[in-house]
């Protein structure tokens, strides 16, 4: 099994979680999708740490973010697959 | 593995058990805490529950008032209970509504007599309570007697990836087995409400939790001053990479696993509908909710934590576990469970879901959870609105 950094729940998310105390920027991330037990690979974009979010894809402003299969948010900022996702480029739709 | 039948408990008078035998001494209100602690002091064995309310509520917020000194007061981790109020009407009221369960209790009340007589008088009962008590011995009790209360602290998105998943795990290979299990947080189910509504057994089921939700995130809507990023999610949510109040909302919603609500319970209201998954609207923040379900009857509670929540309750043990490897590091004495594991994919969710099913029992036999050897001991009551 290859090493896992990024824990992704649903095949429908476009973005997934850090679970090693952090990735590099450049570095080549091993992702695991919990839902089908699929692997793939990403590059990051970013320094992120443990528990913070990856882009799986390009967004642009007006996007929604999606974990767990549902919305989590909207994109307020574009964002670059590999990137930081978090409070700086997306919000929620509540509130 | 195969799921143990049953633990270790006091049985008490109504036919519950108990996986804790405190007497304890309830102020009715915030100037009899001075007597129940005095009283406390004296007495080993007795605990207090000093508080900051019960003087001039009124309405719903009364009642809630009420329902949750009455409530703790007939938990099943409590063998017996002293009430001390300033006035003997509200006093009484208390007293005679515990008294049903059959365990003894006994009420005071401090005007015309002043604190020193009462708290001779009242340590002279108080003691025989906690000989009385000391005498209980534990004795087996089917596992349907856990009554599982589940709240989580200080989460972070470990919290939805795993020990939230842990505790649904646990859920549903518990609630075959009889068990009561209920879960709450109104406010942090938001996002996730559609999905949460669902989940109820029945359209009515659905519809109360829906009403209850509504109702809630108005009263936040009509109070906010700004887009509540100050509140929800919380700066340590925030710095454990949750972003939005929905993500952290699907994260919440994973410990319920795949089981259906069969009610929607008033805060601090006991379940009346047999075995099974009850929501109860909560406030979100840790005590208070523990201290709504403690009130409810629950005698257990997982406690997942992503940051390092450290809270505890003073009558019903709270077992706390994380997924989150700096946490289980930085914090290991808060921590009775460490499923960090799953991250690294060492260990699966129905593993996990097994040691966790094996320290909640062992806990529910008497050993003592990390909050309890620290002395947390939160008693936090809810209050609706201003007093009259």
């Amino acid at each position: 099994m290859a090493k896992t950094d990024i824990i992704i729940h649903d095949k429908k998310d476009n973005v997934g979680v850090i679970v090693v105390e952090k990735v590099n920027k450049g570095q080549d991330c091993g992702c695991w999708i919990m839902e089908n037990d699929a692997s793939n690979n990403i590059k990051s974009e970013a320094e992120i740490p443990l528990g913070h979010k990856i882009a799986l894809q390009d967004f642009k402003e007006g996007d929604t973010i999606i974990k767990y299969g549902h919305d989590i948010g909207k994109v307020v900022k574009s964002i670059k697959k590999g990137d930081h996702v978090h409070v700086h480029n997306v919000k929620t739709k509540k509130w | 593995m195969d799921i143990p039948k049953s633990f270790l408990g006091y049985k008490r008078e109504n036919g519950r058990a108990g996986t804790r035998n405190h007497v304890i001494i309830l102020p009715v209100d915030d100037i009899s805490n001075a007597c129940a602690e005095a009283v406390s002091n004296n007495i080993k064995g007795t605990i207090a529950l000093p508080h900051s309310y019960g003087r001039l509520q009124f309405g719903a917020d009364l009642e809630l008032h009420f329902r949750t000194m009455i409530g703790t007061g007939k938990n099943p981790n409590v063998a017996a209970v002293i009430v001390i109020g300033i006035e003997p009407k509200w006093t009484k009221r208390i007293v005679d509504a515990i008294a049903k369960t059959g365990k003894p209790v006994e009420g005071f009340s401090i005007e015309g007599v002043g604190d020193i007589d009462t708290i001779a008088k009242v340590s002279k009962k108080a003691q025989e309570f906690s000989m009385w008590a000391s005498e209980k011995q534990r004795e087996e009790c089917p596992i349907s007697d856990l009554w599982i209360s589940v709240k989580c602290g200080e989460s972070d998105t470990t919290s939805g990836l795993a020990s939230n998943p842990t505790v649904g795990n646990l859920m549903d290979k518990l609630e075959p087995l009889g068990v009561h299990l209920c879960f709450g947080e109104t406010s942090e189910l938001t996002g996730a409400e559609n999905v949460c509504a669902k989940r109820g057994k029945t359209k009515e089921a659905q519809d109360k939790f829906m009403k209850t939700w509504s109702s809630y995130n108005d009263f936040i809507l009509k109070e906010a001053t700004d887009d509540l990023s100050e509140s929800q999610p919380t700066a340590g949510n925030i710095a454990g990479g949750l972003t939005t109040i929905e993500e952290k909302a699907f994260g919440n919603f994973q410990k319920i696993g795949s089981r259906k609500f069969i009610d929607v319970l008033e805060p601090a209201e006991e379940p009346s509908k047999g075995k099974g998954l009850y929501f109860m609207d909560t406030s979100s923040a840790a005590a208070e909710c523990v201290t709504l379900q403690a009130a409810g009857g629950f005698n257990i509670h997982l406690f997942p934590t992503g940051q390092g929540n450290i809270i505890g309750n003073p009558i019903e043990p709270v077992i706390k576990l994380t997924a989150n490897p700096l946490t289980a590091k930085t914090m290991s004495e808060h921590i009775d469970l460490d499923v960090s594991k799953i991250l690294s994919r060492e260990m699966n969710l129905d593993q996990a879901g097994d040691e966790l099913i094996k320290a909640t029992l062992k806990v529910a036999n008497g050993r003592l959870t990390c909050a309890e050897a620290l002395g947390h001991k939160e008693f936090v009551m809810t209050k609706l609105y201003r007093s009259a």
